[in-house]
């Protein structure tokens, strides 16, 4: 199936993939607004980078893995695996973060005292391809089929 | 070929890890469920959020409404399997019909252990905190405020407590041991919890237990009392087990399995709660009562019982757990050497030796914290990480750039 992969060595470091997830997950038709708001937009991806180090940059989301520790692990039953794609549901959700103890990736995003936020690759509000993907200047984040 | 019967006995986490690995690989064998207890299968852990008002009554349920439909099961629910026959491949009831198997899953669980205090049976209201009816009991006797005692500052005591802090008029736990939450923290972490929890009005009273009830007065191991209008025990747990050493299956304080989840009983396997496991972070034997392990072993119990083949290993000790807003996160065993950073309420410990990371406790920010969890239950060598920086905060950049690539690129070496 078709998954958002990273080539590393193309990363700028530039975060615009965050902006863009977190304005793709807000619910709002104009970024200005969606930033602005007391309710701020949450990324579902991160970029890892070290200040003023040896300039390595790259982002993490989840990997949709075919042995998801989160769902399996998951408290609740919010989080499932349909047709390969795994996401929330934030209305089951209770913040618990065993998710977050079990992703080997660290791809499970805290949002205090809410549901937890994933990547669902943009399945649910996007157009076609993930929001991430579609706004990196550098190819560095890319959605196709890799072994 | 004729259908094969399946028979699972429980309905929380391992059955249902259970059922859904049976139908990963069976689509058509028939499935009953046995339950003792009336309920679609429900999250054990979300009573205490249930109680709180945090999670309405039909977020409670662990799975959707269509859950045995979707998956083809019967259900008996109401109805305690009271013995294996292992001769005539079939459990009995306690209403004493009996439902033929080919191969049983026993993931039987847990009850509270209720200690022989003197003068316990004279306490008027009392109740465990371990099932939906047990939530419910609680929350019917604090229709209106009253003086509640915990025996028990363990995670079901503690979330209990969270769970009613703001429906009593006065909150006690009492624990033997030196510390709350014994299981999970060293002293040092305890007592950040402990100050944080202190703050939304429980009492605490460590190192003592209580020596006898004189009806609603408790008699503590050091001279004192405390009055009380409402009991709730969570000293600890045990293992259901008898129904296996009944049937002269092999037991160890919990149900002895094999990694395929195979009791030494032939054609039945048990998962969750009830089994022991094998701690890889620590080496040992133990039962880790904990809801993802209890899936996952149920998950490879079904997988195994239809015929498939699948083994669980790498199981080590780990909870995420909060409260009153403060998260933490733990996992595996304390021993090695340490890393600490301490800050307010926020917290770090990492054990580790001079190979593997060993074990970590995290308090306040958790994030990404099961990068450490993976370097543990994968036992990634440490020499091949950037030791500073992971131990800094958990991150991948201090994994090898091999890795990344083939974890975040999908390039395999």
């Amino acid at each position: 199936m078709k998954r958002v992969y990273v080539n590393e060595e193309w990363c700028l470091g530039c975060h615009l993939c965050e902006y863009y997830c977190a304005f793709q997950n807000s619910g709002e038709s104009d970024m200005v607004k969606a930033f602005g708001r007391d309710e701020k937009p949450v990324s579902r991806i991160r970029v890892e980078d070290v200040d003023g180090e040896d300039g390595i940059h790259f982002a993490v989301s989840c990997r949709h893995c075919d042995d998801p520790q989160c769902v399996k692990g998951c408290i609740t039953g919010a989080l499932s695996i349909k047709d390969g794609v795994i996401s929330v549901n934030e209305d089951k959700c209770i913040g618990c973060c065993t998710c977050v103890l079990s992703c080997p990736y660290g791809a499970i995003v805290i949002d205090e005292g809410k549901a937890i936020k994933k990547c669902d690759l943009c399945v649910k509000n996007g157009n076609g391809e993930p929001a991430c993907v579609a706004n990196c200047p550098n190819r560095a984040i890319v959605f196709e089929e890799r072994g | 070929m004729r259908l094969l019967n399946y028979v699972i006995i429980g309905n929380s986490a391992a059955a249902v890890g259970g059922i859904e690995g049976l139908r990963s690989v069976d689509k058509e064998g028939k499935i009953t469920v046995i339950s003792d207890e009336p309920y679609h299968t429900y999250s054990r852990p979300l009573i205490s959020y249930w109680l709180e008002g945090k999670v309405k009554d039909s977020n409670i349920y662990y799975r959707d409404k269509d859950f045995y439909d979707k998956n083809k099961c019967e259900t008996i629910f109401g109805r305690t399997v009271v013995s294996i026959d292992k001769n005539a491949k079939q459990v009995i009831l306690d209403d004493n019909t009996s439902v033929s198997y080919d191969r049983l899953l026993v993931s039987t669980g847990s009850e509270p252990f209720i200690p022989s205090i003197s003068g316990l049976e004279s306490v008027s209201q009392k109740y465990s905190f371990m099932t939906f009816d047990s939530a419910k009991e609680v929350k019917a006797a604090l229709k209106k405020p009253q003086r509640v005692l915990i025996m028990g500052a363990g995670l079901i005591g503690l979330k209990a407590a969270e769970a009613i802090a703001d429906k009593v008029s006065s909150l006690t736990i009492v624990d033997l041991a030196d510390r709350i939450l014994p299981s999970i923290l060293t002293a040092d972490a305890a007592r950040i919890v402990q100050k944080h929890i202190e703050a939304h009005g429980a009492k605490f009273i460590l190192s003592q237990s209580v020596k006898e009830f004189r009806g609603n007065t408790a008699v503590l191991s050091g001279g004192d009392t405390v009055d009380f209008d409402i009991l709730i025990t969570a000293v600890g747990v045990r293992p259901n087990t008898e129904l296996i050493s009944d049937a002269g299956g092999k037991v160890a304080r919990g149900i002895v399995t094999n990694k395929a989840q195979m009791t030494s009983i032939k054609n039945v396997y048990a998962a969750g709660d009830c089994t022991v496991s094998h701690d890889v972070s620590s080496g040992s034997d133990k039962i880790l009562a904990l809801l993802p392990n209890a899936y996952k072993q149920g998950e490879v119990a079904g997988i195994n019982m239809a015929g498939g083949k699948a083994v669980y290993e790498n199981a080590i000790p780990m909870n995420a757990i909060g409260f009153f807003g403060l998260h933490m996160i733990t996992a595996g065993s304390y021993e090695g050497k340490t890393h600490i950073k301490k800050s307010g309420s926020q917290y770090k410990c990492i054990y580790y030796s001079d190979d593997v990371l060993k074990g970590y406790i995290l308090i306040g920010d958790v994030s990404n914290a099961g990068i450490y969890t993976n370097m543990i239950r994968e036992r990634i060598p440490l020499k091949t990480v950037d030791k500073k920086l992971m131990f800094e905060s958990p991150r991948l950049m201090a994994m090898p750039f091999a890795y990344r690539r083939e974890k975040l690129g999908g390039i395999k070496q």
